[in-house]
């Protein structure tokens, strides 16, 4: 009983609060249809049908469960610039090795059955970089259902392979005019529209993030990946990690590692987010820049002035390009259980490079924030200590934008 | 009897107008909602990432932020506003963020200080009205709530728990000033409000004409009408006074006569 009310898993209370955040901020309109998501949700929870039918597509549609990898080369190649006796074991999970090239596929297939079983026949989604556009056109080509995805007309422009992916998959991509035309505004564009079409449509939010019961199903869909690891990591090593590490936007693929060793006292836990040019200048690190304030149906830490006006972001990353973060991790970090930290756009960009050539895996610039604090915190813990990392997107979406910033023409 | 209760007990129905604060020469845009004979008047509090909008307000409230608005000019327009109307209600409409940012208390203080009656604040539903439904009452503003197609009976009663001066009735589940409700659909919505509360029945979201307005008056409380003004503001500029005030003249004599028409 004592352990059940000390532990961190058992977060949101019914009403949706992780702690003074989270909650369900969202107009009237929607307010029916998520009391609705919710218990469907509930019933999907207890329903072995539905578990059987989201783990057969998880192992034979996505290819899970993902390898855990122990980093060799980039372990000693961290080790010669540590001090003596320093430079811990560096492992990844390999959610890059997913179909369609990141952990946004199982969030995605655990919501388009929710839709389904709530007899929705028109699915609607946001995306940044196009890495959940991609994950949510191909689960509706995969059940038939008509998809249309809202972009913002910037990240259009930037990330032109992913819009033409998801357009081969069948999607409608509807390019978003308003703000700064990027991921915050295709949200925005996403709730307009379903306000308006809530009789049919299903919403498959991308992130950690939104009203409840999003950011609780997003991480029960994504900690597949955390009970995967920990189950791989003590078959392998006999042991837990030390250190968990993984990058932050909205958050899911974090939540879904750390969540299934919140309990586990001896592993800590640590949180990249973007630093784009610097935490003085443009960024996108809600929790390091922030305050707490309610967008997009949510309680949460926001890039925003002092009138509660929301601050555009930045980060090289297009995932990672967002003013707020999910509710569970900004309180996750008022409770202290878990660190936060943050990484430029050039330190990501170094990291990139450095697992391209140590290891011959090109990563996301998502997960490169994270192998980037992975590459200082290695150097700073003994060598018999383990560290794992989420990498949690594969960077052939990324190489243009790599390219430009490296100086180098493709 | 308050500001609102009053405007609602003319023997007419109301006509209850918005505009956004800091879009365009705010002052003079509000008088000539006034001059037009509007009833009730909310102000827009702008807000980066208006989700709940159409294009018209959206563009308002990216208007208002260029000019640099602030939330102390929003309060600064509305103090100003009830100096010149003392008897005019005035509602301020918007999203939670920019309400929440200093604290509720803070804010419910600053919006009776400035003369405010009540408060729409379109992403707390009442699930989450300990964000700031306890201090607007506290402050003695009427936190006014919204009811959508979307709300059914069994749901009403949490709606108006805790709400006051009039129940904003969204006539079609959408955003603003883009579709408009089929008139049948709206009556039977109203009638079932009605039947389970005493406060004033206002509907809006896409009425933009005073025939639309007048369908509406015949059967509700008041009509909101917002986009089709806010638009104004946007074409006409420095001239848009005029064109509101023509506007709102011709949605206050169709709202106001509704029910003489129907009689005659």
């Amino acid at each position: 009983m004592t352990e059940k009310l000390n532990s961190f898993r058992n977060q949101p209370d019914d009403s949706g609060h992780f702690g003074d955040f989270g909650g369900r901020y969202v107009a009237e309109t929607l307010m029916p249809l998520i009391l609705d998501l919710e218990r469907e949700y509930r019933a999907a929870k207890v329903d072995p049908a539905f578990h059987e039918e989201f783990d057969d597509l998880l192992e034979h549609y996505v290819g899970r469960p993902s390898p855990l990898y122990y980093a060799e080369r980039l372990t000693e190649k961290l080790r010669e610039s540590a001090p003596e006796g320093k430079g811990a074991q560096v492992w990844f999970k390999r959610d890059e090795l997913n179909h369609t090239g990141a952990h946004k596929i199982n969030n995605c297939i655990g919501q388009i059955l929710l839709a389904i079983r709530m007899g929705k026949t028109r699915i609607i989604a946001e995306t940044g970089a196009g890495q959940h556009g991609v994950a949510t056109a191909t689960v509706c080509a995969r059940f038939g259902l008509p998809c249309v995805i809202y972009m913002g007309a910037t990240d259009v422009e930037r990330q032109q392979p992913n819009v033409f992916r998801m357009k081969l998959l069948g999607a409608e991509v509807v390019p978003v005019q308003s703000g700064a035309r990027t991921l915050k505004d295709a949200m925005n564009e996403a709730l307009r529209d379903w306000v308006a079409n809530v009789h049919d449509t299903f919403y498959i939010i991308g992130t950690a993030a939104g009203p409840h019961p999003y950011p609780e199903l997003v991480r029960d869909f994504q900690s597949v990946i955390g009970r995967e690891a920990r189950e791989q990591m003590q078959k392998r090593t006999g042991r837990l990690p030390d250190l968990l590490v993984a990058a932050i936007g909205g958050g899911s693929n974090a939540i879904g590692l750390f969540h299934p060793f919140l309990d586990d006292p001896s592993v800590k836990m640590l949180g990249v987010e973007a630093a784009g040019h610097g935490l003085d200048k443009q960024h996108a690190a809600s929790l390091a820049g922030g305050f707490p304030g309610i967008l997009h149906g949510n309680k949460t830490y926001l890039l925003q002035d002092e009138d509660g006006q929301i601050a555009e972001a930045h980060s090289i990353s297009a995932g990672l390009d967002y003013p707020g973060i999910g509710p569970e991790h900004s309180w996750l970090k008022e409770s202290g259980r878990v660190d936060y930290t943050s990484i430029t756009d050039d330190e990501a960009l170094d990291a990139f490079q450095l697992l391209c050539r140590t290891e011959g895996i090109i990563p996301a610039l998502e997960p490169s924030h994270a192998i980037a604090e992975v590459a200082k915190r290695a150097k700073e813990m003994d060598r018999d200590q383990i560290i794992l990392a989420n990498l949690c997107g594969r960077g052939d979406k990324d190489i243009f934008t790599v390219a430009e910033a490296l100086g180098a023409k493709i | 009897m308050t500001r609102i209760a009053k405007a609602f007990a003319k023997g007419h129905p109301a006509l209850v107008c918005f505009l956004t604060a800091g879009d365009g020469d705010t002052a003079a845009n509000l008088d000539a909602l006034v001059e037009g004979g509007a009833d009730v008047i909310e102000l827009g509090m702008p807000f980066t990432d208006p989700m709940a909008d159409g294009p018209d307000i959206q563009a308002a409230d990216l208007r208002s932020l260029a000019n640099g608005t602030t939330t102390a000019d929003v309060m600064q327009i509305a103090a100003d506003f009830r100096a010149r109307h003392p008897d005019i209600p005035l509602v301020l409409m918007g999203y939670a963020n920019p309400m929440v940012r200093r604290g509720p208390e803070w804010f419910a203080a600053e919006a009776a200080k400035a003369g405010v009656d009540g408060v729409i604040c379109v992403d707390i539903p009442p699930e989450e009205d300990a964000a700031l439904g306890p201090a607007l009452r506290n402050a003695g503003i009427a936190p006014i709530r919204l009811a959508t197609p979307t709300t059914d009976a069994k749901r009403l009663p949490a709606v108006l728990n805790g709400s006051g001066g009039f129940l904003y009735y969204v006539s079609v589940a959408g955003i603003t000033g883009v579709q408009q409700a089929a008139t049948g659909s709206i009556d039977e919505a109203v009638a079932a409000l009605k039947a389970a509360s005493d406060l004033p029945i206002a509907v809006g979201f896409g009425v933009r004409t005073p025939e639309q307005a007048a369908a509406i008056a015949r059967v509700a409380d008041g009509v909101v009408v917002g986009s089709a003004l806010v638009k104004l503001v946007g074409e006409h500029g420095a001239n848009a006074p005029d064109a509101i005030r023509e506007l709102t003249a011709s949605l206050a004599e169709a709202v106001h006569n509704a029910r003489k028409e129907t009689a005659a």
